[in-house]
């Protein structure tokens, strides 16, 4: 347990470093690095580069949001194969339903409880 | 009297000039050193914890892959509109830059915030809405490339 949980500090580290060196290194606002994270997790997973990634640091790879992507496009392609063509769009949010559902429904009740700052 | 106004001297000038190249020079390299570090071990905690809750619950709740990974990132959701709701989750974003935000705590964090923030606006057009102004367009282009891939896999399996 020790192991996969040193793999996952390293990996998500680094890719969280990567994040970092964009907003040093470019004027692009967290707002677009989120955004580009999501699709490039879409589009590596699709390339068949993520899998053995995640497949290696568990957590590492799959808690960054190019994970949320990854488990997009896994979504997909496991709905295309059962049921055919629309899959496609059923496939993506099936397999994120419980991070999405867990933002929203934990974000509204947060936002309910807690007061805004005072400025 | 020094005058301020007073062009300095084109010695003076060139020892500025040197001196702004270096200030130049120096100070991103620190900064970014320091950022990427603060990134990278705040970031990796948050990844490390994640792997925690995925085998604690294969381990100890018998769940399966599925809902250990479900699990921990309805943990991390859940842990960081706690601490945005009582105001610790700024500190660690100011800190640790993409540390905090790209794992999926900036998600949730990004839906929480302007949540709070534009409650007093009302809980549809307000709470409701703002919830998506950072997710909302992290969902529309995620879903939309996952669409895309899903076509063409439907056409060309590989």
């Amino acid at each position: 347990m020790l192991w996969s949980l040193l793999k996952a500090f390293v990996v998500g580290g680094a890719i969280c470093a990567i994040g970092e060196v964009l907003v040093l290194k470019t004027k692009l606002t967290p707002a677009r690095i989120l955004v580009g994270y999501i699709v490039a997790g879409v589009i590596l997973s699709a390339l068949g580069l993520y899998a053995p990634l995640a497949e290696f640091a568990g957590a590492g790879a799959t808690v960054p949001l190019t994970g949320f992507g990854h488990a997009l496009t896994n979504g997909v392609k496991k709905a295309v194969q059962e049921i055919g063509f629309m899959g496609a769009f059923t496939g993506g949010l099936t397999s994120t339903a419980a991070g999405i559902a867990a933002a929203v429904f934990f974000g509204s009740l947060a936002a309910l409880v807690f007061k805004p700052k005072a400025k | 009297m020094f005058d301020k106004n007073a062009k300095p001297s084109p010695q003076r000038q060139r020892q500025l000039d040197r001196y702004k190249q270096l200030v130049e020079r120096m100070s991103p390299n620190s900064d970014m050193g320091q950022g990427l570090l603060r990134a990278f071990w705040v970031g990796g905690s948050i990844c490390c914890f994640g792997q925690f809750l995925q085998e604690a619950g294969k381990m100890w709740l018998g769940m399966n892959n599925t809902a250990a990974s479900t699990f921990c990132s309805t943990v991390l959701v859940l842990l960081t509109a706690l601490l945005t709701g009582i105001g610790i989750w700024d500190k660690i974003g100011q800190y640790a830059g993409a540390g905090a935000f790209v794992p999926i705590t900036g998600f949730a964090n990004a839906m929480v915030s302007p949540a709070i923030e534009f409650k007093r606006e009302g809980l549809v057009l307000g709470l409701g809405a703002k919830l998506f102004t950072i997710a909302g367009p992290v969902l529309v282009w995620g879903i939309s490339a996952s669409v895309v891939v899903g076509i063409i896999y439907a056409i060309w399996p590989w």
